[in-house]
């Protein structure tokens, strides 16, 4: 018995280095470099300049939609809205920018708007009480079938000089990346240091009990709606400034990407625990797996089924983890 | 990542081994190794093998229907069975005795085949036998009625009773008639007349539901009956009813292995009694050879008077929380009441009569509906948790799992939840002030946990409630309401919790303690409130309170010697 509780001694570095390789994130970092090191040696041009940009700014506004998504799903709702959000969001910045707003408008006011929406998810959910599932599949058929109605898809040309934000290349890095990594690090400190933070755990592992400890649950549900409207919004900005047409439609199954994100970041589907940094790794993971494909001759139509096959590894994975933590027990 | 070199777990004091997460066993996740396999319902279906032993008179001549010997059974990190022997014979009532913890789920989950013994032998009519499968152990005839009723709700009485085992029809279709014939009959043999058997069984009452799981034993020819607490949850006339059908049973001919922490059914219903001890056989007894101390001082080892922290009487200090008529539609009628610093008052009641309800008025968990509340005699408005927790008041949850913890998160961080306005700085949580509380609530309350950083879902049951209680304490209140502080907590555990709500009160806490344990309640309380039906009926003092008096408020009986 004594065993069980001389742990006094701090953990080694070894024990911290174990750790982390054990953890969801080590897992993705590990996974991604040993992708890129075995494609890489596959076909080099995998690792130019060129594609490794490429496979960045085409998915990094997935990266910043699954920070958000992954503190809706930490607060134990979801939203499969988000991809008709973003489809919506893109729109509207590009229709500004044609129609000759300033520039900076066009780049905040789906911001505003993607807040707003989310918000009405978000007030729906918290103090209307119905399930997010629920309230976020009505507006993704409001907003996909409003957006269509709409636009009838048309594509958006003509975009003005200085309006591809994404395309910047601060450092000779993608403007897209950029937002990628700080978004990633301030969300990250934010979810981890700040009280807020600590209630969206809270609120995700047990409502009632975070009730009791003067919680306000439903304001945190509601708050975490609008702040992933914003990273929503970011990431239609980043879609909508990355290439030189806007395609005023939904991109297909763009929801379950981001959601994947975060599932396979380690995000519980329940509820309560899980990383926004992994959420980005686990991004990179996928679209790195996308470019890939193409680059060992593979159709890229398997894509999904990959994503597919990381969910359940993901699972699986969490699943050996617990077991092995059972056993030390 | 997050241990920033504080990962360090923290020795207590005085470690007690025998007792170290024996309560975390039963809550064991069972794997599919013990209940998914032998679903083969070909092996329950022996329609003749009616209970033939009739009465005979010769109980303590009859050989036992079931046999245990120095059963043995580990789980990892903790031995939850020592070497237990147990037997029960036809015809009688054999109690199984000891606090939470003791091992007694864990034994019965090995009659039932739940879990498999590491050592010592099962014999059933004398023959050893190995169940693998609680499907096994009811094929031998051993039935297992459990606290929580593994009933299907939408289903209907005779489906549930032959659910798994119905009679067939020659081609195979289910016999719906025989069902229903054959429940009636059982049914009617337990002297039940008033249960529709084409009623779900949602729609019943928990006693109704109860008789349900006992006919859907009988229906499976058991000899051997199991009841894990039957009584719990039940009515008084429910208590009544069942107590008929066990006498019943014992007549003709079934051994009754039954699990109540309710000394007065043992004597009332059992004709042996045996006691477990953390994990440990201690013995044996005729009941009519025991008396309840005696049971109780088997059950924890030590007398009454050892068990409780002694507290030097002292006079109460100023009121600091008053109820006056406060009221709840449908629970709580009408319920006043004072708390003075210093003292800890005793609420009694039996399930439902809404003291759970009430203190979760005071705690503005469900805010009352009339009344009025007030802190240091000053009339306050409490509307939600967090008005409570700014006027002093902190609330232990009676269900730790539902409204204390939260299960995924850190030990650290469970600790904090309830003052994180107070240690965070612009929006941050000041994390050396969080890991200096984690690591004084661990040191303070003798938590045992690898570190500060364990998920307080993995910690015992005892542990579990030293850190929803830290949590509370973390924001410095003055009055303390604990609902079943020490339900389902190991004794060790029970002790020091007891000891820590003596200290508050020496600092000058206000502290409400709602127990269903009487022991608890005269051991503990300066003064006791008896709650029924939605109101305060009684209040006695520490001199006057006695287990006879408090528990003739709670049902409404007025105890011998004031009648008349």
């Amino acid at each position: 018995m004594a065993a069980s509780l001389a742990l006094t001694q701090q953990p080694s570095f070894s024990t911290k280095l174990r750790k982390l390789a054990i953890s969801q994130e080590g897992i993705l970092l590990i996974a991604i470099i040993v992708l890129f090191v075995a494609v890489g040696a596959y076909n080099q041009r995998f690792l130019s300049a060129n594609n490794l940009s490429s496979i960045f700014l085409g998915n990094a506004y997935i990266a910043v939609a699954a920070i958000g998504m992954s503190m809706v799903i930490i607060s134990g709702n979801i939203d499969v809205s988000v991809g008709s959000l973003i489809g919506v969001l893109a729109t509207i910045s590009g229709t500004l920018a044609v129609n000759g707003w300033p520039l900076w408008l066009a780049w905040t006011i789906p911001i505003l708007v993607g807040m707003a929406i989310s918000a009405v998810n978000g007030w729906l959910v918290a103090y209307m009480r119905v399930p997010s599932i629920v309230v976020t599949l009505g507006m993704l058929s409001i907003l996909k079938g409003g957006l269509i109605s709409i636009t009838a898809g048309a594509w958006i040309n003509n975009l003005p000089d200085g309006f591809h934000l994404a395309q910047l290349r601060p450092l000779g890095v993608p403007m897209a990346v950029w937002f990628m990594i700080v978004l990633t690090i301030l969300a990250a400190a934010w979810m981890r240091y700040s009280a807020f933070g600590r209630s969206i755990y809270a609120v995700g592992g047990n409502a009632e009990a975070a009730r009791l400890a003067g919680i306000d649950r439903k304001r945190t549900v509601f708050i975490v709606f609008v702040i992933h409207g914003f990273f929503a919004g970011i990431a239609a900005i980043l879609f909508a400034t990355q290439l030189s047409v806007i395609q005023s439609t939904v991109p297909p199954n763009l929801e379950l990407t981001v959601i994947t994100a975060s599932v396979v970041g380690g995000v519980s589907i329940l509820g309560g625990t899980g990383t926004v940094v992994g959420s980005t790794l686990a991004a990179i993971l996928i679209a790195a797996i996308g470019s890939s494909l193409v680059f060992i001759n593979v159709s890229p139509y398997w894509l999904r089924a990959v994503q597919g096959l990381l969910i359940l590894l993901t699972v699986l994975a969490d699943l050996a983890r617990r077991s092995k933590r059972a056993r030390h027990r | 990542m997050l241990g920033n070199g504080q990962g360090r777990a923290i020795v207590p004091p005085h470690v007690r081994e025998e007792i170290v997460g024996l309560d975390g066993v039963e809550n064991l996740p069972k794997g599919p190794d013990k209940i998914g396999r032998g679903n083969d319902p070909t092996i329950r279906t022996q329609e003749d093998g009616q209970p033939c032993r009739r009465m005979g008179g010769l109980m303590e001549a009859d050989a036992p229907l079931l046999r245990l010997e120095g059963i043995v059974k580990s789980f990892p990190g903790v031995r939850a069975l020592r070497g237990v022997s147990f037997d029960v014979r036809p015809g009688e009532v054999h109690a199984l005795l000891g606090e939470n913890g003791a091992g007694k789920s864990t034994l019965i989950k090995v009659m039932s085949g739940v879990h498999q013994q590491d050592e010592g032998t099962l014999y059933v009519d004398g023959k050893p036998v190995r169940f693998t499968s609680p499907q096994e152990a009811q094929a031998a005839g051993i039935a297992a009625i459990y606290q929580e009723l593994l009933l299907f709700p939408e289903l209907t009485v005779a489906e549930n009773v032959f659910m798994g085992h119905a009679p067939r029809l020659s081609w195979g279709g289910v016999d719906w008639a025989t069902m229903r014939a054959r429940t009636a009959e059982i049914l009617h043999s337990l002297d039940i007349h008033d249960l529709d058997l084409d009623a779900p069984v949602g729609a019943l009452s928990v006693g109704n539901r109860q008789r349900v799981e006992i006919a859907k034993a009988l229906s499976m020819n058991a000899r051997v009956l199991i009841m894990d607490e039957p009584t719990a949850a039940l009515t008084e006339a429910d208590v009544e009813r069942l107590f008929g059908i066990v006498r019943r049973l014992r007549a003709r001919g079934v051994g009754i292995i039954y699990i109540s922490h309710r000394l007065v059914e043992i004597f009332d219903l059992a004709d042996r009694v045996t006691v477990l001890r953390d994990g440990e056989y201690v013995a044996t007894r005729e009941v009519k050879d025991v008396t309840e101390p005696l049971l109780i001082s088997m059950m924890v080892g030590r007398t009454i008077d050892q068990l409780y922290p002694h507290r030097e009487p002292k006079p109460p200090g100023a009121t600091l929380l008053e109820a006056r008529s406060v009221a709840f539609p449908g629970t709580v009628e009408e319920a006043s009441l004072t708390l003075r610093a210093g003292e800890i008052v005793g609420l009694a009641g039996l399930v439902g009569s809404g003291r759970s309800e009430f203190a979760q008025i005071l705690f503005g968990i469900t805010p009352a509906s009339a009344g009025q509340i007030l802190v240091d005699g000053k009339p306050v408005t409490i509307r939600s948790p967090s008005d409570a927790k700014r006027h002093g008041i902190a609330y232990v949850p009676e269900d730790r799992g539902i409204q204390g913890l939260i299960r995924p998160m850190r030990i650290r961080h469970n600790v904090s939840l309830a003052i994180l306005d107070e240690i965070s700085r612009f929006f941050f949580i000041d994390r050396n002030r969080e890991q200096d509380l984690a690591k004084r609530d661990i040191a303070r309350f003798s938590i045992r946990a690898s570190s500060m950083d364990q998920v307080v879902g993995k910690l015992s049951g005892g542990n579990q409630q030293k850190v929803v209680l830290a949590k509370w304490l973390a924001t410095k209140p003055r009055i303390l309401i604990l609902d079943e502080p020490t339900r389902g907590i190991d004794v060790g555990a029970k002790a020091e919790i007891h000891r820590i709500m003596s200290e508050l009160a020496g600092q000058g806490l206000a502290i409400l303690m709602i127990s269903s344990e009487l022991p608890e309640v005269l051991g503990m309380s300066d003064r006791v409130l008896v709650m029924r039906e939605g109101r305060i009926v009684a209040g006695f003092d520490r001199a006057e309170a006695t287990q006879e008096v408090i528990a003739g408020a709670m049902m409404r009986v007025v105890p011998a010697g004031m009648a008349a």
